[in-house]
């Protein structure tokens, strides 16, 4: 299945500031990416989890969040998202040398961000387990008649076949809760395709049988996502219930650090989505409209390079957590083990 | 709404198991509007007990939920409302029916807090009966309390007495950790007690001596905590000191208790309705060979299901796989003659 493009550029209502930050976003996505899987190269970390592909999919649908009121339930390949929403490159690499400083003490694995006072709700590796509580969320959102305030819920296209995801949008339908269900369709499960996953492949059109309105969009375009997301997002704010998106884009990398992918899918495959690349297709509209000049961009990519090395460097001169700290956390207050 | 009750004195009441929880969850809800009851039928239809009958009448279908019949989205829903603010219980109709819950029970809910480094944390009480000795077959009679104590992170109680159900249940909703919340469906109408008027709250993790003894500790919970009560008693007739211990708290699990009894009597029974297989009896008695082997006079024994799947709707069946007062007596008489 082909990504669909667009080739004209609408800016839909960004400034050329916010359109350059939404580059920027997709640009330090791809720079904390690649560091990731260099410092795995390097023996430094065990394990890292690329997003490239998803770059101007989360830099967009990140702008539409609304910061200090929505609530973002993400999965983990939503470094660009929570980046976004205010995660910062520092906080990123505490999390991929789980370090004593991360948000979560370096109990998660990398890429399984959470910051209570940026509302990423905490989730696990286990797909679709974290969209009820999204819809929780919402709930209790709803319930106090917070109007404004709405939830972005993610995940990839393999996790639609989960069992809660389904639940999921059928009770937040049922009860027309602010929630916005954002899919990443990059084509791939790991090594599943698509069309294993779903006789169906057009995800969105399932919002149907939920009885929500569903759209599908062009992932690799950060505007149009933008546009998507925000009235999504404007329509839960308002009372106008939840929503099914699908963004389409392609996964450039393995799975992770431990995958590899040409054990199931070719070179051209990879090669002639890469060809779409959203990260210099939007430099080049961005050149090409006079937003940036070349010297702007070159700049921004070494200004974004300098950021990354400082977080990297920063974060791994933090120390790891403790040993005592295993025992942390298990209940409110002190926990003696059961010997 | 009236809590309906069969006697009623200026400090406590009586009550059956079923009415201490209605009357529990009435208060809690009339307490603090952060509580959501959700759950199959708990609405209109009042629960399968009636434990929520005309709830949804004064605190309306949003605290109320009936929700779609969905087992893992009922926990998991109840675990975003917790981590959002609220103070969800949420019902899982029959314990039989928690398996799809599974996950969100031991996955998410019980790791919450630990996952996120105390950034997050789960104040969830997860409601279900279980048990047998009602006629409900391979699937509306399980015990599940040995799928779920493994896990660190999640609180189980058990309790078997009406002021017990008071005391517990409103400890484990003011709890700010998530609490499965185990009620025995054969003493839902079975038990009758008294009731202290009044909000209180029991610790969870504390066991209570409901009878002291000299020979023998037994230590069980739920309904066959009653039933070795029964046998307890009647053994004192011909002499017989035997100590029962009611658990109450599945975890955490009261060693001190255990230990304590066990030194005085230095014989351990352990007597429970779930499976002997992995069953909570295997922790106990494996804390006691660790920490009190020489302080006994005989070895641990433990009076559990058989290993089999489950009860079968045939009463024989049922009959055969449910232990008894008798049963109990049998085997308390020849712990205390080893």
């Amino acid at each position: 299945m082909a990504v669909r493009t667009t080739t004209a550029f609408e800016r839909r209502g960004l400034s050329d500031e916010q359109l350059r930050q939404l580059f920027r976003n997709m640009l330090l996505q791809r720079q904390l990416d690649n560091r990731g899987f260099q410092l795995n190269r390097q023996g430094k970390v065990p394990f890292a989890l690329g997003s490239e592909g998803h770059e101007a999919l989360q830099a967009g649908a990140a702008m539409a969040f609304e910061r200090g009121k929505d609530l973002l339930a993400p999965y983990y390949r939503d470094l660009g998202l929570c980046l976004g929403v205010g995660l910062t490159p520092y906080e990123i690499m505490l999390s991929i040398f789980a370090r004593e400083a991360d948000h979560n003490g370096g109990r998660q694995f990398p890429n399984h961000y959470s910051s209570k006072a940026t509302g990423i709700l905490s989730f696990s590796s286990v797909l679709a387990a974290h969209i009820p509580h999204a819809v929780g969320a919402a709930y209790a959102i709803q319930y106090r008649n917070e109007s404004g305030r709405a939830v972005l819920c993610t995940n990839g296209d393999g996790t639609t076949s989960e069992g809660e995801w389904h639940e999921s949008l059928n009770f937040a339908a049922v009860h027309k809760l602010p929630i916005v269900f954002l899919v990443e369709n990059n084509l791939w499960a790991i090594s599943t395709p698509i069309e294993k996953q779903m006789a169906q492949p057009e995800i969105w059109k399932r919002a149907v049988g939920y009885g929500m309105p569903g759209k599908r969009f062009n992932g690799f375009d950060p505007v149009e996502t933008y546009a998507c997301v925000k009235e999504a997002l404007e329509r839960a704010r308002s009372g106008g219930g939840p929503t099914l998106l699908e963004g389409m884009c392609y996964r450039f990398l393995a799975h992770s650090t431990d995958d590899n992918d040409m054990t199931y899918r070719t070179k051209d495959e990879v090669t002639e989505h890469r060809k779409s690349d959203p990260v210099p297709r939007f430099e080049a509209k961005l050149v090409e409209a006079g937003i940036m000049s070349e010297a702007d961009v070159a700049a921004m990519k070494k200004d974004v390079l300098r950021e990354t090395n400082e977080a990297t460097d920063r974060a791994e001169a933090m120390p790891f957590p403790k040993a005592e700290d295993l025992y942390t956390h298990v209940y409110e207050g002190a926990w003696q083990p059961w010997q | 709404m009236a809590v309906t009750t069969s006697k009623m004195t200026a400090s406590s009441q009586t009550m059956n198991n079923v009415e201490a929880v209605r009357a529990t969850l009435y208060e809690a809800l009339k307490n603090d509007d952060r509580i959501i009851i959700l759950g199959e039928d708990v609405g209109a239809r009042g629960n399968v007990f009636l434990i929520t009958k005309d709830f949804i009448d004064e605190f309306g279908p949003q605290r109320i939920i009936d929700t779609p019949i969905a087992e893992a989205s009922i926990v998991g829903i109840a675990v975003g409302m917790a981590m959002e603010g609220l103070r969800p219980i949420a019902e899982i109709q029959f314990a039989d029916f928690i398996y799809p819950s599974f996950n969100q029970i031991v996955g998410e809910a019980a790791k919450t807090r630990y996952r996120s480094n105390g950034e997050y944390t789960c104040p969830l009480v997860i409601r279900t009966p279980y048990g047998g000795g009602v006629r409900g077959a391979l699937s509306h009679s399980v015990s599940v309390e040995a799928l779920f104590y493994h896990v660190p992170g999640l609180k189980i109680v058990a309790p078997a007495f009406p002021a017990d159900v008071k005391g517990l249940l409103n400890a484990a909703i003011d709890d700010p950790d998530p609490v499965l919340f185990l009620e025995h469906k054969k003493t839902y109408r079975l038990i009758k007690g008294e009731v202290p008027s009044g909000h209180y709250t029991i610790p969870i993790g504390k066991a209570n001596v409901l009878k002291e003894g000299t020979q023998l500790s037994v230590v069980s919970y739920g309904l066959y905590v009653h039933w070795a009560l029964e046998a307890a008693r009647a053994l004192e007739g011909d002499g017989l000191s035997v100590e029962v211990i009611d658990l109450r708290s599945i975890r955490p699990m009261d060693r001190t208790t255990i230990l304590n009894s066990v030194e005085k009597t230095r014989k351990l029974l352990i007597i429970h309705e779930d499976n002997k297989f992995g069953g909570i009896g295997a922790e106990i008695s494996a804390m006691v060979a660790e920490e009190a082997l020489f302080n006994l006079d005989a070895p641990i024994r433990r009076l559990c299901a058989p290993d089999v799947p489950a009860m079968g709707y045939a009463e024989t069946l049922e009959h055969e796989f449910m232990s008894s007062p008798e049963k109990m007596a049998k085997a308390m008489r020849e712990m205390v003659a080893f």
